[in-house]
């Protein structure tokens, strides 16, 4: 018999702290695809690399190695289902482990705190521990509750795969992976213009000037529509979620009333959740953002639930 | 303000001749391999609906003109997408050189205001986006897991690492509270 999966779980910031029904569809998932997560005790803030990164290169790669360090200790390769945190934690392991100079220097850092970076785990996704490691041929076996007929917007967001000489993961200007990843389901794919274009919100424009972050997303509704629309919106970071789903509450405020959006947004661990068959309120589906704001609810007949 | 507004000619005032080679040393090793194509500014979404232009900040650092660049507002509006990193035909990577440029204009004072309260924030409670109220605990209740994550949130021996990281790093004064 061979040994179970295992990875050791980087929840990060918006996961656990604002979007918690992605950490329970995680756990449900990755359970029934018999793959372990470990908890990460004590992991920071991974921190956010487009804030982090851009305001001080040490202390960024210092901070993201420090959780790295935690990983190195169990021994487990790190799997994350953010576009952000995936990005620190994989940028700094790759950077430390062939820049010489920064490593030296952020090792002189957790050597403050008696840690040592020494390269020994690997970063992953949730889409690459569930594309490369479960593989869609077992993803496909838990489909319980095809989503046949559903219309599902991708959005894959940056970092998972760009910059994709460095990432070396899917052609970033034709990803596929992502996509076979969520037709598992039998969700029916609905390609638009601004697929493969940012949400807005990172590198620190979402808190330096939220109307130009918005103004992104607003875009890639606009484009979404001019598809014919679509009836879910799957994307696999969390910040792409906070923007695309609590962001169409902000648009509405930001651009006027005649821009109101009613999308549901769901992470790809939420939208596995529900094709494996899950009820919606084992991972609180409802408990998104955009529902608490608005006081509404999943378009439950949309999404071909609960008819 | 317009993209016509961004067109007039670079005024060429005082020129740092080290500021290249400060950019290579943050994180921007490749800027010199710019020729001035535009592909980047071409592909850039901050550039479709603001003044930010990624081939414009490459060219000024390129002369050395290191205070127009760090000062300017518009290099906060990159999203750090990468798309112009995949599309450069000459491997600048434009993402990592705004970044390195960032880098110097925050060590040299230039840093937003809502900028400095995040990175505060990941000094007090180890998080970017903390679980800063009990509604989010209860929130976290609500979906079925327990009231705190195992991160940084129920771990104050991590928040005290990373203060003493940053430190050592010089972090925790670059983001002080200027004393008025």
């Amino acid at each position: 018999m061979t040994k179970r999966p295992s990875f050791i779980h980087f929840l990060g910031c918006i996961i656990p702290h604002r979007y918690p029904s992605i950490q329970k569809a995680t756990e449900i998932v990755f359970e029934d695809l018999d793959m372990e997560l470990l908890p990460m005790e004590g992991a920071s803030c991974c921190p956010a690399p487009g804030v982090f990164g851009s305001f001080d290169r040490v202390t960024w790669a210092s901070i993201a190695a420090r959780n790295l360090t935690i990983a190195e200790q169990a021994k487990a390769d790190v799997t994350t289902g953010c576009n952000g945190c995936f990005a620190s934690l994989w940028d700094a392991n790759h950077e430390l482990k062939h820049d010489e100079e920064l490593r030296q220097a952020v090792n002189e850092a957790l050597a403050e705190v008696g840690r040592e970076f020494k390269g020994t785990i690997e970063v992953t996704h949730y889409v690459d521990a569930l594309y490369d490691t479960a593989g869609l041929q077992k993803i496909r076996k838990h489909v319980v509750r095809p989503m046949t007929g559903v219309r599902m917007a991708l959005h894959p967001g940056c970092h998972w795969m760009r910059p994709k000489l460095v990432k070396q993961k899917d052609d970033s200007e034709k990803p596929h992976i992502f996509r076979e990843l969520c037709e598992a389901t039998s969700a029916e794919y609905v390609p638009y213009k601004d697929e493969l274009m940012c949400c807005g919100a990172g590198g620190a424009v979402r808190t330096a000037d939220l109307k130009v972050a918005l103004d992104f997303t607003k875009q890639k509704f606009d484009s979404i529509l001019a598809a014919g629309g679509a009836d879910m919106i799957v994307t696999p970071c969390p910040f792409c979620e906070l923007q695309l789903d609590a962001g169409q509450v902000e648009i509405q405020k930001h651009f006027g009333e005649e821009h109101t959006y009613t999308f549901d947004v769901l992470h790809v661990s939420e939208l596995l959740a529900l094709a494996f068959g899950h009820e919606p309120e084992e991972f609180g589906l409802a408990t998104h953002l955009q529902y608490m704001q608005r006081k509404s609810e999943p378009n439950w007949e949309r999404l071909g639930i609960k008819i | 303000m317009t993209s016509v507004e961004e067109k007039a000619p670079i005024d060429i005032d005082e020129v740092d001749r080290d500021f290249v080679q400060m950019i290579k040393r943050t994180g921007g090793t490749n800027i010199q391999n710019c020729y001035q194509c535009g592909t980047c500014s071409g592909s850039c979404p901050a550039g479709a609906r603001t003044n930010y232009l990624v081939r414009g900040i490459i060219r000024k650092a390129l002369l050395g003109l290191k205070e127009q660049c760090i000062s300017a507002p518009e290099l906060w509006y990159c999203t750090t997408c990468y798309t112009c990193t995949d599309r450069c035909p000459q491997d600048v990577s434009p993402t990592d050189v705004i970044k390195a440029i960032r880098n110097i204009a925050v060590a040299e004072g230039y840093m937003l205001e809502p900028h400095q309260k995040v990175a505060q924030k990941v000094l007090e409670a180890g998080h970017a986006v903390p679980l800063d109220k009990e509604s989010w605990e209860q929130l976290r209740m609500k979906v079925g897991l327990e009231p705190k994550p195992p991160n940084a949130s129920s771990h104050p021996e991590a928040v005290e690492e990373i203060k003493r990281i940053a430190k050592k790093t010089g972090f925790d004064k670059l983001v002080a509270d200027k004393e008025e």
